[in-house]
């Protein structure tokens, strides 16, 4: 008996160890998925697939122009709207019930929500979806927290390849939230068909945003927080800043909405305005020019990441830092150094 | 761009001891990963359903409640369910050591107890949780 109990122990143990072995290797080998098939499954809506080709876009794997190439016949199917404002505005808030209105009229719906990453440790925390937890389990919504990865307009670097993503996997909309710090936010207004910038009274008031630049990207104002005092004066103030701008016969003019999106209230009046933005993009021949211009933001940027890398790559990487220090010690002008550089591509 | 290591911090269940997983979360952020919070009282279902949408490697739980034993096991398992059994569950709170034992022979690879190090949690989870391999 003894003897049997010595013999089976160590096999047993063996078979322990072996079975965590096994099951390491089983979770690398579910881990990695080959593009194509990927991209199958997320054009049937399976999320993790889905997840998987935002994550390699955002990593900028090696796979991306793969990704890409196997995209590129689904641009354009979504209508993207872009919500921006100040922090503690309502973004996520209002997100979270065009969300369910648009659920209720039955479209599929992504949300990009875009969260700044730290400075110092590059490290984020992302925290919109506490406001978008009831449409978690809804199989028709597709939610993604993305980190701003150090940059600086106010959505990350992949953000506009992520929104292919999710055209690719049937989102019919795609609301992206900027990170909302305020100043200089205007990437959102390339990459969206339709920019709503959320205004609240009190803060980030109508004099704020024309600082911040953001009255030019504005299709349509959103008054949030029309609940508390001052709503009325941040309306009259900003319908009063559009009728000094100079428009001509045909050009849009920025509708001014009031919500309340805590309590759900003025949803409709902001689908409404954005409904009728779309109308003229189509009817203006706009919503073409929009999108050349977003593909034009999007091409110029992949290709100076690609010069970028190529110069760093120069010389095996030395060829920056030896121009470098000839520049420092004064024995080469910059502009002359930028010529040497680029000559060696 | 480099892979960043993501993780889900979920406050599962009905109570409202919220410190811990904050604390964890703003550990984790500044130890330059990305911390997806869900804030309080998330059903198990909803955990998963966003560790997926969000591509998470890992998801941490923080349960004071009691209902450990419920809640751990049921994330684990619908984990299974959706083939996502490759996520790492980990988590603390206040969870007795034989309960520990039990939840990490059902799969949860760590729990931390109060007075757990903040260093001592980012260096599990930089030790046993890894980005996808494309
Ligand atoms: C502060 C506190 C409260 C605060 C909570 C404030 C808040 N927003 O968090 C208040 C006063 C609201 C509160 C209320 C209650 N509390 Co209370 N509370 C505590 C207390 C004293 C400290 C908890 C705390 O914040 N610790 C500080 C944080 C940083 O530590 P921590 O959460 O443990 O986290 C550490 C580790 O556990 C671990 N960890 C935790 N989560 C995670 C997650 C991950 C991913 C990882 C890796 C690690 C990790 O790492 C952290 C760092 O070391 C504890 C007793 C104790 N000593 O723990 C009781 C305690 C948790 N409370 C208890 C109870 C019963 C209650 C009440 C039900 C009391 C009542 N009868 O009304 C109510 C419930 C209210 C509600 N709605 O839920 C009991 C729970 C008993 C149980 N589980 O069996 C405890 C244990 C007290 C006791 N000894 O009875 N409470
Ligand atoms: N009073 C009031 N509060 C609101 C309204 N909309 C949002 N909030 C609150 O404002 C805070 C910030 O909202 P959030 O959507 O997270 O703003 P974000 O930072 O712009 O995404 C939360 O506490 C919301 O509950 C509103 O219409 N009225
Ligand atoms: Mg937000």
């Amino acid at each position: 008996m003894s003897e049997r109990t010595e013999r089976e122990l160590p096999a047993e143990s063996g078979q322990t160890a072996e079975g965590h072995e096994s099951t390491r290797i089983r979770h690398r080998v579910s881990r990695r998925h080959d593009v194509p098939t990927l991209v199958a499954r997320a054009r049937e809506g399976d999320a993790r697939s889905v997840a998987r080709l935002i994550t390699l876009v955002e990593n900028g794997d090696p796979a991306l122009p793969e990704v890409a190439a196997a995209l590129a016949p689904y641009a354009g199917h979504a209508q993207v709207v872009g919500l921006t404002g100040s922090p503690g505005v309502g973004k996520s808030t209002t997100t979270n019930e065009l969300v369910k209105a648009l659920r209720a009229a039955g479209r599929r719906v992504g949300v990009l929500a875009v969260d700044p990453s730290s400075p110092f440790t590059g490290g984020a925390i992302l925290g919109d979806r506490i406001r978008m937890q009831e449409h978690t389990t809804d199989r028709g919504v597709y939610i993604r927290s993305m980190s701003s990865r150090g940059q600086l307009g106010g959505l990350s670097a992949a953000t506009p390849q992520a929104v292919r993503v999710l055209e690719g996997a049937g989102c019919e909309v795609i609301l992206v939230e900027t990170v909302g710090v305020g100043q200089a936010e205007v990437e959102i207004a390339s990459l969206a068909d339709t920019t709503l910038v959320l205004l609240a009274p009190g803060m980030g008031d109508a004099i704020q945003a024309v600082k911040a630049g953001v009255l030019e990207i504005a299709d349509v104002f959103v008054i949030n927080k029309a609940d508390r005092p001052g709503a009325d004066a941040t309306y009259r103030d900003i319908q009063g800043m559009l009728g000094l701008g100079e428009r001509a016969a045909g050009d849009w003019r920025p509708q001014v909405v009031r919500a309340t999106a805590v309590r759900a209230e003025g949803i409709d009046d902001v689908l409404t305005a954005i409904e009728k933005h779309r109308t003229w993009l189509e009817t203006s021949g706009n919503l073409t020019a929009r999108r050349e211009r977003r593909a034009s933001v999007e091409v110029e940027a992949i290709a100076l990441g690609t010069l970028r890398a190529r110069i760093g790559d120069l010389k095996h990487g030395t060829a920056l830092s030896t121009l470098a220090s000839a520049v420092a010690a004064g024995e080469i002008d910059p502009y002359a150094a930028a010529e040497d550089l680029i000559k060696g591509l | 761009m480099q892979a960043r290591i993501r993780v889900v911090v979920a406050k599962p269940g009905l109570d409202g001891h919220d410190r811990g997983a904050k604390v964890v979360a703003r550990a984790l952020r500044d130890a330059g990963m990305e911390v997806v919070y869900t804030g309080l009282h998330q059903t198990p279902e909803q955990i998963v359903e966003t560790a997926i949408q969000e591509d998470a490697d890992a998801i941490g739980l923080s349960v004071l409640s009691g209902a450990h034993m419920t809640l751990f096991r049921r994330v684990i398992e619908l984990l299974a369910e959706r083939d996502a059994g490759d996520i790492v569950v980990f988590g603390g709170g206040i969870i007795p050591a034989d309960d520990i034992a039990e939840l990490e022979s059902l799969g949860v690879a760590k729990l931390f107890t109060p007075g757990a190090t903040t260093a001592s949690i980012i260096e599990w989870v930089r030790a046993n949780v890894t980005t996808p391999v494309a």
